[in-house]
């Protein structure tokens, strides 16, 4: 990994890493978009929407994703006749101030001729991103996010309250924490509630609760696979209890929806369940699915707890991985960037392990590269969904400072 | 920590076995034992005491769900004799239902 942390973005925020985005706008453009991103180093990266119809959440989430911190140049690679407005992506990308290309098959001559120039249009543009400034990253400008995958009965006693300690930390720091999801919190709704910044911000904690309830109740189906029941979690509230200790203790700032942004630092719950009945599907059809929705709401990284094992990164944003089960780390020591197993091994307590991923967290900022990077992870999913963006009163601290979306 | 079996907060009905066990006397973290009637992996639950059908199960402080059937100390908690007070859990493999 190429990585040199501290991009300064014409918006001014700052990426810690500088990857060009080569993205796919059908699935008929996929292959393509991986022909071109094939000769470069892993700071290329191929994300992209595999739908032929057009759809509002996925033009949001390409169009927060292009203009993310973390990403410096964007190829787009257009069949010709899908349903993706191209043309308003990259406007964005170009308001944004980085340098966009758009390639329609159709009417370069097909695969080679598309390949042939999109490559080109790689190489120009690492030539133009080493011209962006560089500077130190602070905790101010970091926004972190976190998700659990293969959850199992050790999550929430080891991994999770490491997190949460983090958590508390860089809030206390000045920086920005998002944790997810509601449709995995339930149960806990009078907790959170409590620890709302406002009253208005407990009633939309609980209401969004009730929404994911009444959503996945719909479906036939809780967040929770065969895998956690494996792993000792018997039942949906209890691994949201789990899953809870991620957020840590400290006030909960806001409630954001996918794609959007933080609009001040703070502490954020990501709601993931859309309004009204099911319509699309599952919320979130896997563990990427989530991640993806976190880099688009600005996370610079991604804190990933796991039990049963995970061994998944992401386009965009590097994934440390917390390992909460010392039996799994032992396995699968090399997918993991933290043990915490070993609070129950009696290797470390909650603390030394918090300090650990802390330090390991800013050392990422820094251009470490985590063991996902490392191996060359870098998943990503987009499917047809919805997502409105939460209002004033999910937002208490956008009406106290008034400062602008 | 000493003792496998954690008990996570006080007026919790249930432990968490912090490696497998095997039935018979087994450390508590709070410095009893606990005869274990069934083997658990770790992560898995262990009824702290006789657990009524109908009644919560409470793990950390919170109720995780409902004793489906009387549970009496030392035997292991999971599908099979608790289920949520939200949405079933998927019942797979021809698990316990």
């Amino acid at each position: 990994m190429t990585a040199v942390p501290g991009c300064r973005r014409e918006d001014g925020r700052v990426g810690i890493r500088d990857v060009v985005v080569v993205v796919y706008l059908v699935e008929c453009a996929r292959f393509v978009a991986d022909a071109i991103a094939s000769p470069f180093d892993d700071s290329v990266h191929v994300i992209g929407f595999g739908g032929c119809y057009p759809s509002d959440y996925a033009s949001l989430m390409l169009e927060r994703l292009c203009t993310h911190p973390n990403v410096g140049a964007v190829v787009l690679v257009s069949l010709g006749c899908e349903g993706f407005d191209r043309e308003r992506l990259a406007d964005a990308v170009e308001h944004s101030g980085r340098p966009c290309a758009t390639l329609v098959i159709q009417d370069r001559g097909g695969t080679r001729a598309t390949v042939a120039a999109g490559r080109d249009r790689v190489q120009a543009f690492r030539l133009r991103m080493a011209a962006v400034p560089r500077v130190p990253v602070t905790v101010d400008d970091l926004v972190v996010g976190t998700i659990c995958g293969g959850s199992d009965g050790t999550s929430g006693i080891t991994a999770n309250p490491v997190v949460g300690r983090v958590f508390d930390r860089l809030v206390a720091d000045g920086g920005t924490a998002i944790f997810e999801e509601t449709g995995e919190l339930i149960g806990c709704e009078e907790h959170m509630a409590a620890r709302a910044l406002t009253p208005e911000l407990g009633t939309e904690i609980r209401a969004r609760v009730d929404k994911a309830a009444a959503f996945y109740t719909a479906m036939g189906h809780g967040s929770f696979s065969p895998g956690n029941a494996e792993g000792g979690l018997t039942t949906l509230e209890e691994k949201a209890l789990g899953a809870y200790a991620k957020s840590g203790r400290g006030p909960i700032h806001g409630v954001v929806t996918p794609g959007q942004r933080p609009p001040t630092p703070g502490l954020y719950l990501l709601d993931v369940v859309p309004e009204g009945p099911p319509q699309w599907g599952y919320p979130n059809i896997n563990d990427n699915a989530e991640i993806a929705e976190l880099i688009a709401c600005g996370a610079h990284l991604v804190v990933f707890t796991t039990g049963r094992g995970s061994v998944v990164g992401s386009a965009v944003s590097p994934v440390l991985k917390v390992c909460a089960n010392p039996e799994t780390y032992r396995r699968m020591s090399d997918d993991m960037d933290v043990d915490a197993g070993r609070i129950l091994t009696g290797g470390a307590d909650i603390d030394a392990v918090a300090a650990e991923l802390h330090d390991l967290v800013l050392a990422t900022a820094a251009g470490r590269p985590t063991s996902s990077e490392a191996l060359g992870h870098r998943e990503f999913v987009l499917t047809y969904k919805s997502a409105t963006p939460a209002g004033p009163a999910c937002l208490p601290t956008l009406r106290s400072t008034g400062t602008q979306s | 920590m000493t003792g496998t079996l954690l008990l996570l907060a006080d007026g919790d009905n249930v432990y968490v076995a912090t490696a497998a066990v095997v039935p018979g006397e087994v450390e508590t973290t709070t410095g009893g034992t606990v005869r274990v009637v069934d083997p658990v992996g770790l992560g898995h639950k262990i009824a702290a005491r006789d657990i009524p059908a109908g009644a919560a199960v409470v793990r950390c402080g919170m109720p995780i769900g409902r004793a489906t059937t009387a549970i009496t100390a030392g035997q292991w908690v999971h599908t099979h004799n608790l289920r949520s007070d939200y949405i079933a859990t998927l019942d797979h493999r021809g698990g316990p239902g």
